[in-house]
């Protein structure tokens, strides 16, 4: 997508070099552009990131396993039930606990409920990124406060949840909790139609966002893209069906798959997942299993106190499909309390790559836009 | 008992008539350019809170209401803090340019409401040329705003600039063509001839005043960079845009003139195409009634305060029953409801790219704008049936067309895989 090269004489250019961030209103954090402009097209440009280092992996190596939950809470602070669940699936992997049905339908229920917060929001960042004055955003964030609220009602913290426990969840869901999700998961379909009034086929939308960034099906495959940015460009690829990990299986629901993978494509690709996620909930809400022997994480494998559990020599690499791609974490352990290696997978990191791919030869407009599609959280991207 | 109509014209003309007689000229133009320069501030001012209350009630918030009453203050508090803010000049920015942007802009803004009829006999200067003063006074906040572009040295107040000054060429043109369908009718330049000449029908109501009125509105927009033309100071991609290095009252005088322009747009809108100060003979009791009901039900005053106002309200009604309700109310209340539709605008729609901006000036506004003075020449010319309905044919075909043409053929819609 090079600009085409005019052999006229022409008027001597410059290209200007525009240093978007790290302090710009639309960098979704401490992220910094270098922009090589020709005009309004973009001909060159670098990621520079890192603002947000807080040495997580480091610090992780001296602390317990349990210990390391609260610090996954701030990876992607959208979605903290998915990044603790991630971790307790990697801590389960590396030590074999098995996990209790009703923990695990409950981790299903926070999880699902986790990417509806996380595509609501991101959905009205973008909208944002293009220009719209708020009004998307402070409808999506209306609905993302109801499911918050949810949220502090089972772990007692709107976001910085720290709730998932290898084995299960800290807690069991407080009396009434189910009936608040119900009512939340019944009223969901109609805030999203209304919200698609507004943006599916609004043509301004559809003018900025279609053919825009397009990031092709073998560049994503390769680049190790995950999420709905690969799905958006057609590869039916998500974890919760690969892996087949917790209760996914025993649930009905759907992949949806974009076609030409552009900005569009992202954004509508995150209403249908949320669509699915619905279905989802429904149905892990209406098998939840009222009774369970134990929840949380003091089982037979977990040794009497969290402090002193120790899992066995080895490694393991647990990931599930979080809302913005595969969300991993490798393990090392010595056998003591401590993990050795401690690593993250952050699909927004690697999802990030392709950012100047896809800029190249679009205008200093749809940087903003690509940039915004691709669904970034820079605490999770510099950890 | 004066006639309401007619109020202030009265109030100054008995003021003025006390002066000595080789005064009194000079004393009416000073009455009027003082009450334009007071009111202007004033407008913006409110513009401003208008805004915010009526966005943040799109968004389902409550917007300002910590400073007085509905947080009527707000825009008094906010001047304060603008007056009380550093000014800061960016190193190596001109120094001089830098403080006379601001100024250039609002200036001309100020004197575009001198040829404004406000009401039936109230305009400050009934120029032969008002709607080319209009025009002329209207571009030249692209130099005050390539100025500030220039003169603050920094790589985003220059791209905004430059998006600026080609984004308010560009669409001046159709702007002033589709007044050209209003002059054809007319037959003339002054804004107090053109609102007289909507006394049986207003231009809105005819088929090319309705598509030149929306030509001129959608370049009116586009002029004063608001939503969904807001490209010069895309705070998504150049932070601020040609204002980026402004701060204090600098920059309030930025907004002022943005506000203002907005203001005037739909000003003149109202003025060329909406009737200006005419409307239906309605009895001003039912307006005074209606406003009494609405401060009578008002939850948030207090009772004494409700009471006082309906009181009020229904004695000003009673006094002035009979009266048609006042030529500058009627003026004010459409301008108002276009500032409305500004508003609306702005809290609905994201903003276009800029060469997708360009191209609907050049390759949909243009057209159009041509099409419309063909339409206005064959309404006026034939006999009233054909021309209205030759006039509506042309102009449904070359929008259907357009319309058409503008289309990206990349633009589809999209059929989604739902895989297991």
């Amino acid at each position: 997508m090079s600009p085409e090269i005019d052999t006229r004489p022409q008027v001597e250019t410059q290209t200007l070099e525009v240093n978007l961030g790290p302090q710009h209103p639309s960098t979704h954090g401490v992220f910094r552009m270098v922009a090589t402009l020709d005009g309004e097209t973009v001909i060159r440009l670098k990621p520079v990131m890192g603002y947000m280092h807080r040495n997580h992996e480091k610090i992780a190596e001296g602390l317990t396993y349990i210990g390391c939950f609260p610090y996954t809470d701030r990876l992607d602070y959208f979605c903290a039930m998915t990044n603790n669940l991630a971790l307790a699936v990697a801590i389960e992997r590396l030590a074999g606990i098995q996990v209790s049905e009703r923990g695990e339908y409950i981790r299903v229920i926070m999880a699902e409920l986790t990417r509806l917060v996380n595509h609501t929001a991101v959905t009205g960042f973008l909208l944002n990124d293009m220009g719209a004055f708020g009004t998307p955003l402070l409808y999506a964030f209306r609905e993302r406060e109801k499911i918050l609220d949810l949220f502090e009602a089972a772990s007692g913290s709107r976001m910085m949840c720290n709730y998932v426990r290898p084995g299960g969840v800290r807690e069991d869901l407080p009396a009434g909790w189910v009936e608040r999700a119900w009512e939340i998961v019944r009223a969901y379909p109609k805030f999203l139609d209304e919200f698609e009034t507004l943006l599916t086929k609004n043509d301004i939308i559809l003018q900025r966002t279609q053919q825009v960034g397009k990031l092709p099906q073998p560049l994503a495959v390769s680049a190790g893209i995950t999420g709905p940015m690969l799905r958006a460009s057609g590869v039916n690829y998500d974890i919760r069906k690969v892996d087949g990990y917790s209760v996914y299986p025993r649930v009905q629901f759907k992949v949806p798959l974009g076609t030409v993978g552009d900005v569009y494509d992202r954004y509508l690709i995150r209403i249908l997942e949320m669509r699915e996620s619905l279905k989802i909930l429904e149905q892990a809400l209406q098998a939840l299993p009222t009774t369970s022997p134990s929840i949380s994480p003091k089982g037979a494998a977990m040794g009497k106190a969290p402090r002193t559990f120790r899992p066995p020599k080895g490694h393991a690499y647990g990931r599930i499909e979080a809302p913005k791609g595969e969300l991993g974490f490798f393990l090392v352990s010595d056998g003591s309390p401590q993990p050795y290696r401690y690593r993250i997978r952050p699909p927004s990191f690697i999802n990030l790559t392709v950012l100047e791919d896809m800029c190249l030869g679009q205008k200093v407009a749809d940087v903003i836009v690509i940039l915004g599609s691709i669904d970034i959280v820079l605490c999770e991207v510099d950890r | 008992m004066s006639s309401l109509d007619q109020l202030f014209v009265e109030v100054t003309r008995s003021l003025v008539s006390r002066l000595p007689p080789w005064l009194a000229p000079w004393a009416s133009m000073l009455a009027t350019i003082g009450a334009i320069a007071a009111a202007a501030p004033v407008i913006m001012m409110y513009l401003t809170w208008l805004e915010r209350k009526l966005i943040a009630r799109m968004q389902n918030r409550l917007g300002p209401n910590r400073v007085g009453l509905y947080g009527l203050l707000q825009p008094i508090a906010d001047g304060v803090k603008m007056f009380i803010k550093e000014d800061i000049v960016p190193r190596g920015a001109d120094r001089l340019l830098h403080l006379l942007a601001p100024i250039v802009a609002v200036a001309p803004v100020i004197l575009l409401f001198a040829v404004l009829p406000f009401g039936r006999n109230m305009v400050g200067a009934d120029l032969h040329v008002g709607l080319l003063y209009f025009l002329a006074l209207g571009s030249i906040t692209s130099y005050a705003i390539f100025m500030g572009g220039w003169a603050s040295r920094s790589k985003f107040s220059m791209l905004g600039a430059m998006r600026t000054v080609a984004q308010i060429i560009s669409y001046e043109v159709p702007g002033v063509l589709s007044v050209v369908a209003v002059i054809m009718v007319t037959g003339t330049l002054s804004l107090v001839g053109i609102v007289e000449a909507q006394a049986d029908h207003w231009f809105l109501f005819t088929p090319w005043g309705f598509v030149a009125g929306a030509i001129f509105f959608m370049s009116g927009i586009a002029e004063v960079n608001r939503t969904p033309f807001d490209m010069p100071e895309a705070e998504s991609e150049l932070v601020g845009g040609f204002h980026t290095e402004y701060s204090g009252m600098k920059f309030a005088l930025w907004y002022m003139a943005e506000f203002l322009e907005a203001f005037a747009i739909c000003a003149f809108t109202t003025t060329l195409f909406l009737g200006g100060w005419q409307g239906p003979p309605i009895p001003f009791w039912i307006l005074a009634a209606l406003l009494a009901l609405l401060v009578g039900t008002a939850k948030s005053l207090a009772l004494p305060a409700r009471g006082l106002g309906v009181l009020a309200l229904v004695a000003l009604g009673g006094l002035y029953a009979r009266q048609p309700i006042p030529s500058w109310i009627w003026f004010f209340a459409k301008t108002y409801v276009l500032v409305f539709v500004l508003v609306w605008l702005r809290g609905t729609f994201p903003r276009l790219r800029i060469d997708q901006l360009m191209g609907f000036a050049w390759k949909f506004l243009l057209p159009m704008a041509l099409v419309t003075i063909l339409a206005a020449g064959l309404w006026s010319l034939m006999p009233f049936p054909y021309g209205t309905v030759l006039a509506v044919l042309i102009l449904a075909a070359s929008y259907a067309v357009l319309v058409r043409w503008n289309r990206p053929a990349s633009l589809s819609p999209r059929t989604y895989v739902l895989a297991d």
